[in-house]
């Protein structure tokens, strides 16, 4: 692993014109091929902080860097280093999509490359569309061309602006594989997503975003293992009337006899519960268990939880 | 990291790319960008000699149409230039393709240098087309090709830094509308196009003095048919001072993102 790191955000600070606070002293840094994501509710403050990084709008305060390169200082080298694939699908309709790919490349001083252009258009499934102009194009591959644009110049850091969101599941599958593949090509990519589990299966880190502020920084391994619940799920035959009242006071009923409780990993035995359940007289058909997951997580951070 | 990106002072490369797609983005509806222009300039020529031939003409020794050629070859000199900028700049903040410039490595003053000279470029085009149809109907004259060239380039460099401050200061088309229609149009009007300005009544003279498009007028006249009311030299040197201000000022905006960055 390099000694630079990919990204370097120091004490950053943004207040817009408006007074809104959108971001509020975040620091953190992500290393050179890391898979990062970077979760919060919307308003959160992750398009501005991504944003900040892109040079599309000025932090307050606090700094930046890409590849060891200052956001504001060294702004050339920060945003060679950088392939933002932004949020909103945004194109310019004038042109066809190798166009684009080529004034893009161009943009940061480089030819279009023919080879690049046509292996990124093939991984991303346009190959057939590549002399198509862009208001010609269905939402779901003006996505994709929305990421080829970014990767034009090679960029060593990839940032992913929720790049699943409103996609099919055909494409979110292929996106999925596009950036695995950038990451084992040695890409650092950092991910924004609503999609939490997109985030446990792909990242290695994941950091929490809340009003402006990192509420928790953690391998996602780390961040499920800090979740102190467990769900269990009991299918009951023949069920006492009185059950709801002799067990754990959260009791939920769910379809076909199933009930579910949520369980302390420490506090709480399934022994007992399952004792307990015999004892009242209840027939055990079958059982499951859920393991907590980023969502459960996520909104216990952000206040949405139980706890 | 590309090295020559790593130590460039100006992105090169990048100015030329976006400069070609500046110009490839207006030629791809050149019907509308250029030739429509044309067409509707040489209505102006032929309504205006129609009505006015043989009754008025400021210069002594041409007719009418000599004098009004000049003038309507810098009004579509003006409204070209000032559209180009300012209709690309507009389109990209609407539709957002803005984003892919704005995270590119291209500084204010690169972005800035493409979009003014595409914005000469489709000025000068449309001028010379207005001028080769124009030549069909009257006689054909350049006297002093420099000073001509002199006042063609300021005037479309003016007025695509005008287009540039109007599509950032602009959030919608009605804004811009307002624009074009409220200050371009009269200024444009205003400034010696169909007639000498000392023709004026005296009161708008010192108005109308105030005007930087009467000097470009002029001073463009006066190298297609030798004929000025000012001096050419003091016209180019104020028609000068007006785009450096415009582009210290156009500089500025895209410099600290004004409403373009957040």
């Amino acid at each position: 692993m390099s000694a630079t790191p990919a990204l370097e955000i120091n004490a950053l600070e943004k207040v817009y014109a408006s007074g809104l606070k959108a971001l509020d002293g975040v620091s953190f840094s992500v290393e050179q091929g890391e898979f990062f994501a970077l979760l919060g509710p919307n308003g959160a403050g992750k398009s501005t902080l991504i944003n900040s990084l892109a040079g599309l709008v000025k932090p307050t305060s606090g700094r930046a860097k890409v590849c060891g390169h200052d956001v504001q200082q060294d702004w050339r080298q920060a945003r060679r280093a950088l392939g933002v694939v932004p949020q909103e699908l945004v194109f310019d309709p004038f042109f066809t999509v190798r166009e684009v790919l080529a004034l893009q490349a161009g943009y940061f001083g480089l030819k279009a490359s023919r080879p690049w252009q046509d292996e990124v258009l093939e991984e991303l499934g346009l190959s057939d569309k590549a002399d198509t102009r862009m208001r010609g194009l269905s939402g779901g591959m003006k996505r994709r061309v929305l990421i080829a644009q970014a990767l034009m110049h090679k960029p060593p850091v990839v940032v992913l602006d929720e790049p699943t969101a409103g996609v099919d599941v055909e494409l979110r599958q292929l996106l999925w594989r596009f950036a695995k593949r950038l990451h084992a090509d040695g890409h650092t990519i950092v991910l924004t997503t609503h999609y939490l589990e997109e985030a446990e299966s792909l990242c290695d880190r994941v950091a929490i975003l809340d009003k402006g502020q990192l509420q928790t920084l953690q391998s996602t391994e780390d961040l499920l293992a800090s979740h102190p619940w467990r769900e269990i799920e009991v299918q009951l035959g023949a069920v006492p009337a009185e059950l709801s009242a002799s067990l754990h006071s959260d009791t939920v009923a769910l379809s076909d006899g199933w009930y579910r409780w949520r369980l302390h990993k420490e506090h709480d035995s399934v022994a007992d519960l399952l004792e307990q359940l015999r004892n009242s007289g209840a027939q055990l058909l079958d059982i499951r268990t859920r393991e907590p997951n980023l969502e459960d997580v996520f909104l216990q951070l952000v206040g949405g939880g139980n706890e | 990291m590309n090295k020559t990106v790593t130590t460039m002072r100006f992105n090169s490369g990048g100015f030329w790319v976006l400069l070609n797609k500046e110009v490839r983005r207006f030629m791809r509806v050149a019907t509308q960008t250029v030739v429509t222009p044309m067409v509707t300039t040489l209505l102006y020529l032929l309504v205006f000699v129609q009505v006015l031939e043989g009754r008025y003409s400021p210069a002594v020794d041409f007719s009418y149409a000599e004098f009004l050629v000049p003038g309507l070859i810098m009004m579509a000199v003006i409204q070209n230039a000032f559209a180009n900028s300012s209709s690309s700049l507009l389109q990209a903040k609407m539709n957002g393709s803005i984003t892919f410039m704005l995270i590119a490595p291209l500084s204010a003053f690169e972005i800035l240098l493409a979009f003014v000279s595409a914005s000469v470029l489709r000025g000068a085009l449309v001028g010379l087309g207005v001028w080769a149809v124009a030549s069909l109907l009257t006689d054909w004259n350049l006297l002093n090709p420099a000073w001509a060239l002199v006042f063609l380039l300021l005037t479309g460099a003016a007025l695509g830094l005008l287009g540039l401050i109007a599509a950032v200061i602009a959030e919608k088309f009605d804004h811009m509308s307002a624009f074009q229609n409220f200050v371009i149009l009269p200024l444009t009007f205003l400034s010696g196009v169909f007639w000498s300005v000392k023709s004026l009544p005296e009161v708008w003279q010192p108005i109308s003095a105030l005007n930087p498009l009467l000097y470009m007028i002029d001073g463009f006249r006066y190298g297609m048919i030798g004929v000025s009311d000012f001096d050419p030299a003091r016209s180019a040197g104020f028609a000068a001072l007006f785009v450096a201000l415009l582009f210290g000022l156009t500089w500025w905006m895209l410099h600290r993102g004004w409403r373009l960055r957040g």
